[in-house]
């Protein structure tokens, strides 16, 4: 019997995994992809908003602002890539510009601290790219941006470290009220626990319907993006949002933490919770939306898209008091099922709020099991070495203790076969090339793995033992090369 | 560590230069290659068309690359392997830093760089394909080095966008290895391959080339499971209503090059906007004082055997350089771009009929009838060769074959290998099977007979390739 099983090993389900993980409780991660960060968690804006956005009292507004101001520290505590850049809203009509005013005024109540109208040459002075149509912006300094990946994978590690354990590839088909606590099965096992966390992301309603009479849907809401090169990651060097118009919700333009130029996301709700796909249509709207912001980026430095799935929530019956829908987060002991929380509908402000959602959860926990802090508990972490930021001695050092940090693997990115072999042999370690790629970067740059792949293949098949068709991009039908006996050759 | 000269890359346009700059005189030369071995992309071309300007023969990529290593090693020019140039700088001395296994990170000063790395290939996001994003879509080049390198095949069914040269050698290579390509699509209204691969790789094996067509969506969760492929309007825009899905569980995209000028941009050369190389004088000297740039990675170049002459002028300039000092760097000349081929053809071509002449790069397409009295009617020629092109062509055409051997107990799974002589079209099918059927044990050196009387043609079956023993098993 766990005491805490945490389903989804998403940002936030980590993030909960890794708060647990200072007290005395037997916590399991349940995930039914590969690695962790393999769904929303890994396709979106990588940003630490403010928090002037969400509605005053919310509870994104409450764990934004929490978590934004938490995630310096934490990323120096874990050792992931962090930046406050500061963001920027920007407006393309004097007509629009009370509601700046009224961002500001919103953000003030939430607690977001330094908001500043600001005018067209300090924008220029700010950002020299900047659109000819823009008049004013806001800025918030406390606006920041975060390796998405890089954050997951570092809280996942380090509740890992401290005794969290973490199930792959194991999708939970049924939950069963017990007289204490749930009996969850998945598609391989059973297992017990007294408090389960749904942290299911897209998922979230399906799970939450298996135990409630008060049933949830999700619509994923889609968004698409486009990733350029590093050649022009200075063409932005704040995060530059738009003040929604009469068409719509705007799209970021915005530098990311390795130094790309990112663009996005659409906002269409789709039926479909894996309907990943890009359309020419979304890229197209990218594109156009993007110019508004940022004049001039070049189209040809694209290196490569996406969509992410945001986890919106459009209907929950929530019965009584709470039944009106609201766009708040839903973070919850479920009403009609006791030790059952809901870390549910955790679209955007979701990554942002991770370390204060993790605390938060936690502290709901808390109250149910009573746990007894850990004396042993290992606050930090410490990440895999980057040879290309690392300093000359850094560099020696490193090829001296193993020859193979000299070997590059990546060219694009300068990733070596030493930081490779780390991300295969670290705590919840690589098995995929996915894997390797978000937490190596080998396979990001601007030839999109085309040099390095047979690399990166033939290492994982020489260290985890394993023939190279065994060798998968994230799931097990996502192989690259066919078994040797197949084709003779 | 210091030395006259340093060329980073070792491939055609590296070794090239090398030797160049050797027979002026520099004797205190290294050359930097980030593979385990000299030669560059022309080890994976293994099928032929190579040297006809520089040997007067036809190759394969991996005996053109073996000629120029011979050269390299019998001058003795070092160079050191598995070894990733990290930085560049020009000046007196330029400084290189490099990074390797054995050495760590280290910085060589040398009096002249010439920069010779080549270029790479335009990846599936750099041409922005709507889609998702599961595993099976690869660049042509890096599917060919699966196979022919590794000899391990990346899919079953396949479908090929663009109809530049690898692409059509790709396709080719997949079906040959047993592979089914549904089809090739080009989004431009002509192919820009050379005829010869349009008729050897596509029409051989009736494999459709679909011209303004360019793949639209890929599907496929986790690996591809098809593609859908529309025709384009004069704007390249894909039109409404003509999309096909093609189920597959491959894409491969041969989409064009460009060269790979990290580097030259790192050392603060300026660049050329057309060539997408650096900017250099009539020395091939780039604006950074000291560094010269040749082959791919100053443009994309058509043929190897235009590389090697480039690389060879660029190595005898670095060497004028380091002897006799600078001079007046002059004005910026821009390299010959090659004319893009562009082959066009009718719409709905019979290819067992109409057929393309590559006798020489006008390529008329000849459409041969077969008369009730049993002679041919030729037409759509303009010249005798054409005619006598044609007229074999439908009565006993002729084929070189290149494919792979395995290998036992080599540092290979495999070795490239090539009929020593055309054979038979009809006989490709059996001379396959029996090469398939074939191991030869390590170490295999260019040159082998690995089959004697193929197919009962009288033809042998040589390796192309060097393997040395080595601890990889047999398939």
């Amino acid at each position: 019997m766990y005491d805490v099983i945490i389903i989804g090993a998403g940002v936030s389900g980590c993030a909960v995994a890794r708060e647990l993980s200072r007290f005395n409780l037997k916590t399991m991660v349940l995930e039914k992809a590969s690695d962790v960060c393999e769904g929303t968690s890994k396709a979106n804006s990588g940003i630490v908003h403010a928090g002037y956005d969400a509605e005053p009292g919310s509870l994104k507004a409450k764990l934004n602002v929490l978590g934004s101001r938490k995630m310096a520290a934490l990323s120096k505590e874990l050792d992931f890539s962090y930046k406050q850049n500061g963001s920027i809203v920007l407006c393309f009509d004097e007509k629009d510009r009370f509601r700046l005013e009224e961002l500001k005024a919103r953000g003030e109540e939430n607690g977001v601290e330094g908001l500043r109208i600001i005018e067209r040459d300090e924008l220029l002075a700010k950002e020299p790219h900047a659109g000819d149509e823009a008049v004013a912006a806001l800025y918030a300094p406390t606006g920041g941006i975060v390796c998405p990946f890089g954050l997951t994978i570092a809280l996942a590690e380090n509740a890992f470290v401290n005794g969290v354990e973490f199930k792959f590839g194991q999708m939970v088909v049924d939950i069963q009220k017990q007289e204490t606590g749930y009996l969850i099965k998945t598609d391989k096992e059973t297992l017990e626990a007294k408090v389960v966390v749904n942290a299911a992301g897209v998922y979230a309603d399906q799970i939450h319907n298996m135990v409630s009479e008060n049933k949830m849907e999700i619509t994923p809401r889609k968004g698409e993006y486009l990733l350029y090169d590093k050649n022009i990651g200075n063409m932005a060097s704040h995060t530059l949002f738009q003040l929604p118009t009469a068409l719509g919700k705007g799209i970021l333009v915005t530098p990311t933490v390795h130094g790309n130029l990112l663009t996005g996301p659409t906002a269409s709700d789709i039926p479909d919770k894996d309907g990943k796909e890009t359309s020419r249509e979304g890229l197209g709207q990218v594109t156009q939306k993007a110019a508004l912001s940022v004049k001039g980026i070049p189209g040809r430095q694209v290196i490569t898209s996406f969509a992410g799935l945001r986890a919106h929530i459009t209907k929950f019956e929530r019965g009584g008091e709470g039944a009106k829908l609201s766009d708040d987060f839903v973070i919850e002991e479920v009403k009609d099922a006791a030790g059952f929380i809901d870390v549910a509908g955790m679209e955007s402000p979701g990554l942002s709020c991770a370390p204060a959602t993790g605390e938060y959860v936690a502290g709901l926990i808390k109250e149910m099991l009573h746990p007894q802090e850990k004396q042993e508990f290992i606050s930090t972490r410490k990440g895999i070495i980057n040879m290309f930021l690392a300093t000359e001695e850094e560099r020696h050092a490193k090829i001296k203790e193993n020859p193979a940090y000299g070997n590059v693997i990546c060219r694009c990115e300068m990733v070596t076969e030493g930081e490779i072999l780390e991300a295969i042999h670290r705590p919840l370690g690589a098995t995929t090339t996915d894997g390797i790629k978000r937490r190596t970067r080998a396979g990001m740059g601007r030839c999109q793995s085309g040099f390095c792949n047979p690399r990166v293949v033939d290492i994982l098949s020489r260290e985890l033992k394993i023939d190279e068709s065994e060798v998968k991009k994230s799931g097990e039908d996502a192989w690259y090369l066919l078994p040797l006996e197949e084709k003779e050759m | 560590m210091k030395t006259d000269l340093i060329i980073i890359g070792g491939g055609p346009a590296g070794m090239a230069a090398a030797l160049a700059a050797y027979e002026k005189g520099i004797r205190d030369l290294l050359i930097l290659e980030r593979d385990k071995e000299l030669g560059g992309i022309l080890n994976q071309c293994i099928h032929n068309g190579f040297g006809l300007h520089t040997f007067k023969e036809e190759l394969t990529g991996p005996e053109y690359a073996v000629r120029y290593m011979d050269m390299v090693e019998e001058r003795k020019i070092p160079s050191l392997l598995n070894t990733m140039v990290v930085d560049v700088q020009g000046g007196t001395p330029c400084v290189v830093t490099a990074m390797n296994r054995e050495k760590g990170m280290f910085k060589i000063e040398a009096k002249a760089v010439v920069l010779a790395m080549g270029c790479r290939e335009r990846s599936r996001g750099a041409m922005n394909i709507p889609g998702t994003r599961p595993a099976g879509v690869y660049s042509a080049g890096t599917a060919q080095r699966y196979v022919n390198i590794e000899g391990r095949m990346p899919g079953r069914e396949v479908v090929v966008l663009g109809s530049g040269d690898i692409g059509l050698i790709m396709a080719r290579r997949m079906t040959l290895q047993g592979a089914k390509v549904k089809l090739v699509a080009e989004i431009m209204p002509y192919s820009g391959g050379l005829k010869r691969n349009i008729v050897q790789c596509l029409d051989d094996f009736g494999i459709p080339l679909k011209l303004n067509h360019t793949v639209t969506q890929i599907h496929g969760k986790e690996r591809v499971e098809g593609v859908t492929v529309s025709k384009v309007d004069e704007k390249l825009n894909p039109i409404p209503g003509t999309e096909e899905f093609v189920k597959c569980d491959t894409l491969l995209l041969s989409c064009g090059l460009i060269p790979e000028n990290e580097l030259s941009q790192g050392a603060g050369a300026q660049m050329d906007d057309t060539t997408a190389g650096p900017v250099v004088n009539a020395k091939l000297e780039t604006t950074v004082k000291g560094i010269f740039a040749c082959g791919n990675v100053l443009h994309v170049h058509d043929l190897v055997d235009n590389v090697s002459i480039e690389a060879e002028k660029a190595g005898e300039f670095a060497a004028d350089y380091i002897l006799n000092g600078e001079e007046d760097w002059g004005e910026a000349v821009r390299p010959k771009i090659p004319e893009k081929s562009k082959c066009t053809l009718p719409e709905g071509r019979d290819a067992g009929s109409q057929i393309i002449c590559i006798g020489c790069p006008v390529g008329c397409l000849i459409t041969v009838n077969k008369k009730e009295d049993g002679t041919l009617e030729i037409t759509g020629n303009t010249c005798k060769k054409g005619e006598a092109y044609a007229r074999n062509e439908v009565t006993a055409p002729v084929r070189a074959v290149t494919s792979l051997i395995r290998v036992k107990g080599g540092s290979g799974r495999v070795v490239p290998v090539k009929t020593a002589g055309e054979i038979p079209k009809g006989k490709i099918r059996q001379c396959l099977e029996e090469i398939g059927a074939v191991v030869a044990n390590a170490p295999v050196k260019t040159g082998d007979v690995l089959i004697q009387n193929v197919a009962g043609t009288s033809v042998s079956v040589v390796a192309t390739g060097n393997i040395p023993v080595g601890n990889i098993p047999a398939v």
